[in-house]
């Protein structure tokens, strides 16, 4: 090992190289890694795009109530190439929360949350849960109207908790009002901690994914079946095979990313809404107030409750749920292929009522859906769907018959 | 040199003692860090009182003033409108009619109107649910928000209902009527809202 190099005068000192085996070039991963494994990537290359152009973004923004506005529209009209990165960073908010979306959704339908992956599953939800963060106090930044009467809606979320909300909510806010002061803590969280903690749970993920090994379609542990150097026979080595094949994804993923930034930045009015365009005023709530895209399903939870505690309550649960993944699956097999019909519905129902929950975010809760039936009641029959499949979930996957999985892997090319 | 007539039992409660006493420590370095969130001196210093001239306000307009950030809402309600917040039809559809929950507004508002002035409602124009501004919407031949609506505020974010009391509806998010800020009268057509005015005559 000890050769006469530059590498070897390094691995005696920091082992670069011995790192890159274990997690490259001697990571095995299943060989069978379909279309839907290429999002974890994409939220890698997702998360250097924030990074990078959110530093740019940084050097030209002013985090004051009275200069916040005009600096943005200073990047966007008078910083050269400020548009660009700016839509680069705002498209990239909503890129990284449809690639974490079908991330979760892959880790759904092939049980990856399932033992031995618990605190993978559980590191991405905090992941999960600071992206959401990171989203919420960015949104901020621009000071425009969305983003003030956004924060608005969502801070006073802790004036729900009995006893303590009153005084909960002047600390949040720095202040009586969201103010100057809000923005600025905000943004010093968003540009520095969340980031830094983001890192960390990001390699954290990684370490952890790492040490048990990558889940399959099949849901079948490769490291079962190990030849004699002890390399699991239907594995392959993660660098060049997945190395590569990725970088195909991704030249793919970027074509839209960049067709979308270039072409549709305010995404139709989702991405950037209308009165988010209009500087903060503290005295007029715009007529239609929605979340950004990502957040509605969770906000159609909250509208669905007719209670401020419960509703709030209802809020985090739908979240919190899912940490609870891991042991509210009982099946003994973990990829849906194998599992019965009732977890497959389930499943199917989940997701349509998680997509139609963020429709009903966005629409006004009198508007009519369906004829008779207006998006309050149509998001109150999702919100109990939506928790149905958890509280079904422990019964449902114990007690169904299940196929058996094989013992190596099915590919099908 | 090692020792093999070590006191484990010692060394577990001095490394339990030196943990808690770093721990404490770690505590006390927390306070500044969570203490600095708190509303500023500056922030604590402003919110003085305004002072409106609302003699302008046509019978069932409304306008709105700031106070410490916050849009205040004056209403003059006309007598049809007054007529209308005492009735049954409108009441018993109300979470606190009497407005007996008294953190909503100060002791000379707790009344069915709300108001010092019958004519004049004065409310902070924040809704109870989670902040929004609801919007004035006056007229009463709309089916828009049900039976028994007889004009009132609207919130947009959640559809919270109010009346023209700013008294809440049931079965909407908001839990509480809308707030009536400390305000008293200068004179007929002046009032100065965020401070109680004092019961001596020369409280102007």
């Amino acid at each position: 090992m000890s050769k006469n190099t530059l590498m070897g005068w390094v691995d005696k000192r920091f082992p670069a190289t011995k790192m890159f085996k274990e997690h490259m070039s001697e990571y095995y991963a299943p060989k069978n890694l379909n279309f839907w494994y290429f999002f974890g990537v994409f939220s890698m290359i997702v998360l250097v795009n924030q990074l990078l152009t959110g530093i740019w973004l940084t050097m030209f923004y002013e985090p004051s109530a009275d200069g916040a506005f005009d600096a943005v529209q200073y990047i966007m009209y008078d910083v050269e190439y400020g548009a660009i990165l700016r839509y680069l960073h705002s498209t990239g908010a909503s890129a990284f929360f449809v690639v974490v979306y079908l991330h979760m959704f892959r880790g759904l339908m092939y049980g990856s949350y399932k033992p031995p992956r618990e605190l993978v599953w559980i590191i991405g939800m905090f992941i999960y849960l600071v992206l959401m963060a990171e989203a919420f106090f960015g949104y901020l930044l621009p000071w425009g109207q969305m983003s003030y009467w956004g924060a608005q809606v969502i801070f006073n979320l802790a004036s729900a908790i009995p006893v303590y909300g009153a005084d909960l909510l002047d600390w949040v806010r720095g202040d009586f009002l969201i103010s100057g002061a809000t923005l600025n803590r905000y943004f010093a969280l968003h540009v520095v901690a969340l980031p830094v903690i983001l890192l960390g749970l990001v390699v954290a993920h990684i370490i952890a994914l790492h040490e048990v090994g990558s889940n399959n379609p099949d849901g079948v542990e490769i490291k079962a079946n190990k030849d004699e150097n002890g390399i699991p026979r239907d594995g392959i080595p993660f660098h060049p095979y997945y190395s590569v094949h990725d970088l195909q994804g991704i030249v793919l993923f970027l074509f839209v990313f960049i067709a979308v930034t270039f072409f549709f930045p305010d995404g139709g009015g989702y991405f950037l809404e209308k009165p988010n365009f209009e500087p903060a005023n503290g005295l007029k709530t715009p007529e239609h107030i929605a979340p950004v895209w990502y957040f509605t399903p969770f906000y159609a939870i909250l509208r669905a409750v007719p209670d401020k505690l419960l509703g709030v309550v209802a809020m985090g649960g739908a979240i919190a749920c899912l940490f609870l993944l891991p042991w509210l699956d009982r099946s003994p097999v973990k990829s849906m292929r194998y599992k019965g019909f009732l977890s497959k519905v389930g499943l199917t129902v989940f997701c349509v009522c998680f997509v139609i929950l963020g429709f009903c975010g966005v629409k006004s809760p009198d508007a009519y859906f369906l004829p008779g039936l207006t998006w309050k009641i149509t998001g109150q029959i999702c919100t109990v769907l939506y928790f149905l499949w958890f509280i079904t979930m422990p019964f449902i996957s114990k007690a169904e018959k299940t196929t058996t999985p094989p013992t190596r892997l099915t590919v099908s090319h | 040199m090692i020792r093999d007539d070590v006191n484990h039992g010692r060394r577990r409660l001095f490394i339990g003692l030196t943990a808690a006493t770093g721990a404490v420590g770690a505590v006390g370095a927390a306070v500044p860090f969570v203490g600095s969130w708190m509303p500023s001196a500056k922030a604590r210093a402003a919110g003085a009182p305004v002072t409106v001239d609302i003699s302008k306000l046509a019978p069932g307009q409304k306008m709105t003033v700031e106070w410490r950030g916050k849009p205040v809402w004056i209403v003059r309600r006309t007598p049809e409108i007054l007529e209308t917040l005492k009735t049954d039809a409108l009441e018993s559809h109300l979470r606190d009619p009497m407005s007996e929950q008294i953190t909503q507004q100060p002791t000379y508002a707790q009344n069915e109107v709300r108001a010092i002035k019958d004519e004049y409602l004065i409310l902070v124009g924040i809704c109870t649910h989670l902040g929004c501004s609801p919007l004035f919407k006056p007229e009463v031949d709309t089916a828009e928000f049900g039976d028994n609506w007889f004009g009132g505020f609207y919130c947009p974010c959640h559809g919270s209902k109010f009346d023209l009391a700013g008294r809440v509806f049931q079965g909407v998010p908001a839990p509480l009527n809308l707030e009536v800020p400390p305000h008293y009268y200068v004179s007929d057509s002046v009032v100065t809202i965020g401070e109680d005015g004092t019961s001596a005559e020369g409280a102007a």
